[in-house]
């Protein structure tokens, strides 16, 4: 039963990347909080119990720390697990076990043994679900050596970002976004990989270079789109993986349009923002005609107030207002 | 623990416990309504059907023990005495709401009625509440820190890590554990090794034991006798309260999970109707008085419905209050509330 072609939505997306895995390599198995028999607090895992049986789907107690860990032991004796956590909130109580073991196992014990293990979590603002339960910690996991960071924004990526990160031999986090989960599109076949490292153009434009990841890529285009009528071609650019980065693709966009606004979902105190703002300054310093733009979540835990958590994350309007402030010292055509 | 029959407090008492427990069933029937309505957003996790195990508990302490609690924290709140207007509006994320709109329904407080909050993190509130408790010890006061959470988080290492540190250092808490059969669609018997909850805290030498939580007199028999080793003796506690939830995790859950024949037998064991029979029985109430009662809880309901919706929204400006204890008009403020 092939969708090749078809569009289906984010979720089905990662179901179907996690399914073809399994069934083409026997060492792939899935841990997680009510992934199985509740086929998972967002319905991903939708099916595989039932396909799989429960050697391979394996529900959990609430114990992040512990199957995060267990994962990470059974990684070393070569297996291939897929770890569920079911929002990137509670990763936090995972974080030792990704940080200080995940991640440095290869490098510490020089080469000796790999670590390659998935853990997949969706996260972001947007549902009123207060200070606990809408972070956007990318920048936490983009810190640290020794793991890849995926960060899909089309159910295509999601699926091919998925595959590869399942068939790599480090530990990769993939970064999925709440808000995404329903956004369909078109998904490639059992062989489509979309490999690490390489950035896309959303959108092409020769005014500014806007770049954006996860469910801000949505937010720049739908800005893309009000700059356009008023004259502005903004060029939207995703890095789909902030570990290994494309800067090539990035700084060759700005270089091009000699101006830039960063977007992400995150804080902007030592963020993803930041940090590709610092990558463009060491790269295109001298292409630059404005200092580059920043877009983020506002310094704040996520209030529950619907008012103020909209006021609280990056909408289209800001990020229109940043490309407009990169182009205030000439008057836009 | 001895078998024989809970104590039956003061009739003006068992009025009030009755009272409390028809105010929290009706106040969550009404937040359901809401959030059907639209106008309140997020999560909403109810607690009916363990209206026992909440009031009960709470009318066993002295209004000074601080008290923690999970996402599913209205009717502590309101069993504290929290103005039900200042839960409502928060549950609509107003001005006027407990917290000022920011913490929304899994995030009461009330530390006026040294309700220390509810959390969002399973497991995560279980280190704060031993905190309390040594504090209560530090400052020498006969304080007993109390905190629920459900047999899920029991499966947490920091809920194992606590258990010792109380064993450990015989802390003044007591470990409320609200067995519900179920942390979202898992049931126990798939996330826990044994059926039972309490033994663990036994291992690490706690005084623990199992009631009902379906009875609020012996629930509320069972906290007294926790309470008073923690106030008396100087020495932790862990209850385990077996009970159930009649409604989903959360409102967003659509329950498939549960058989129907088995919530069935658990609402005949409803904790509200089970009560109400005592109260006839004994003649503390008669049908009259019972119907006057949920007549007077219902009008408190709709004022507080009425109170919230008609309350101001949070201004916008204020996006950035409450972030640091003293106001910070720096940069951290200034990026917080201008955008580029
Ligand atoms: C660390 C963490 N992991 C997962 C979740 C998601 N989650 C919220 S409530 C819940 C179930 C908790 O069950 P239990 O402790 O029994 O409490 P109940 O909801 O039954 O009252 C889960 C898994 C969370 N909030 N925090
Ligand atoms: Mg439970």
């Amino acid at each position: 039963m092939s969708t090749e072609g078809k569009d289906v939505t984010y979720r089905e997306a990662i179901n179907q990347a996690l399914r073809e895995e399994m069934i083409r390599d026997e060492s792939v198995f899935l841990m997680g909080e009510d992934i199985g028999h509740f086929e998972g607090a967002f319905k991903v895992t939708k099916g595989l119990l039932a396909e799989f049986g429960e050697k391979r789907v394996v529900d959990t107690p609430i114990t992040e720390a512990g199957f995060t860990g267990l994962c990470v032991g059974a990684a070393m004796a070569g297996l291939r697990p897929v770890v569920e956590i079911m929002t990137v909130n509670f990763a936090l109580v995972a974080m030792d076990q990704i940080v200080s073991n995940a991640s440095k196992i290869h490098y510490m014990f020089g080469g000796q043994v790999d670590v390659p293990m998935v853990i997949r979590m969706p996260g972001g603002a947007g549902h009123q679900l207060s200070a606990q339960h809408s972070h956007s910690l990318d920048a936490m996991f983009a810190h640290v050596p020794g793991l890849k960071v995926c960060v899909p924004s089309t159910p295509e990526d999601a699926k091919g970002l998925l595959k590869t990160a399942i068939r790599d031999d480090d530990p990769v986090i993939v970064l999925e976004s709440e808000g995404l989960y329903g956004k369909k599109g078109p998904v490639g076949g059992e062989d489509h990989l979309v490999p690490f490292g390489q950035a896309v153009v959303r959108r092409p434009g020769r005014d500014c270079t806007i770049v954006a990841t996860s469910r801000m890529v949505w937010v720049a285009l739908a800005a893309a789109e009000q700059l356009a009528a008023q004259g502005v071609e903004a060029e939207v650019i995703d890095p789909r993986t902030y570990r290994p980065l494309d800067l090539d693709t990035l700084a060759e966009s700005v270089r091009r349009t000699s101006r830039a606004v960063v977007v992400d979902e995150g804080w902007p105190e030592c963020g993803i923002a930041a940090n590709l703002a610092a990558h463009l300054y060491e790269s295109c310093f001298d292409w630059l005609d404005a200092p580059i733009g920043r877009v983020n979540s506002a310094d704040v835990p996520m209030p529950y107030a619907k008012n103020l958590e909209q006021a609280a994350i990056p909408q289209p309007a800001d990020v229109v207002a940043a490309v407009m402030a990169t182009l205030a010292r000439e008057v836009p055509r | 623990m001895s078998t024989s029959p809970p104590p039956i407090p003061p009739p003006e008492e068992m009025r009030e416990i009755f009272r409390t427990m028809t105010l929290i069933r009706r106040f969550e029937e009404r937040a359901a309504e809401e959030y059907m309505a639209g106008r309140i957003g997020g999560f909403l996790h109810l607690a009916i059907g363990e209206e026992a195990a909440i009031v009960g508990t709470v009318s066993a302490l002295r209004p000074d023990d601080p008290l923690t609690s999970t996402y599913r924290e209205h009717g502590q709140a309101l069993a504290r005495g929290t103005d039900p207007r200042a839960i409502m509006a928060e549950l609509l994320g107003r001005e006027t709401g407990i917290c000022r709109g920011r913490g929304g329904s899994m995030h009461l407080m009330d530390v006026q009625r040294a309700f220390y909050g509810g959390y969002g993190i399973v497991g995560g509130a279980v280190p704060l509440a031993l905190g309390l408790a040594w504090a209560a010890r530090y400052r020498e006061t006969e304080q007993v820190s109390v905190t629920m959470f459900g047999e899920g988080a029991a499966n947490q290492g920091v809920v194992s890590e606590c258990f010792n540190m109380a064993g450990l250092w015989d802390l003044p808490i007591v470990f409320l554990i609200l067995n519900n059969q179920y942390g979202m669609g898992t049931p126990v018997e798939r996330a826990a090794a044994m059926d039972d909850f309490f033994p663990r805290a036994a291992a690490y030498d706690i005084e623990s034991w199992k009631v009902d939580g379906m009875d609020v007199l012996a629930v509320r028999a069972a906290l007294s006798e926790a309470a008073r080793l923690a106030r008396e003796e100087r020495r932790p506690a862990c209850v385990e309260l077996l009970a159930y939830r009649y409604r989903g995790h959360s409102m967003s859950d659509p329950d498939t999970v549960r058989a129907a024949e088995e919530k069935e037998r658990w609402k005949a064991r409803d904790p509200l109707i089970t009560f109400e029979r005592v109260l006839l029985g004994e003649g503390i109430l008669d049908a009259e008085g019972v119907a006057a009662m949920q007549a007077e809880v219902d009008t408190v309901v709709d004022d507080a419905t009425a109170f919230a919706q008609e309350s101001p929204e949070v201004p916008v400006a204020d996006l950035a209050d409450y972030v640091y204890a003293e106001p910070w008009n720096d940069a951290a403020r200034a990026s917080a509330l201008v955008r580029p």
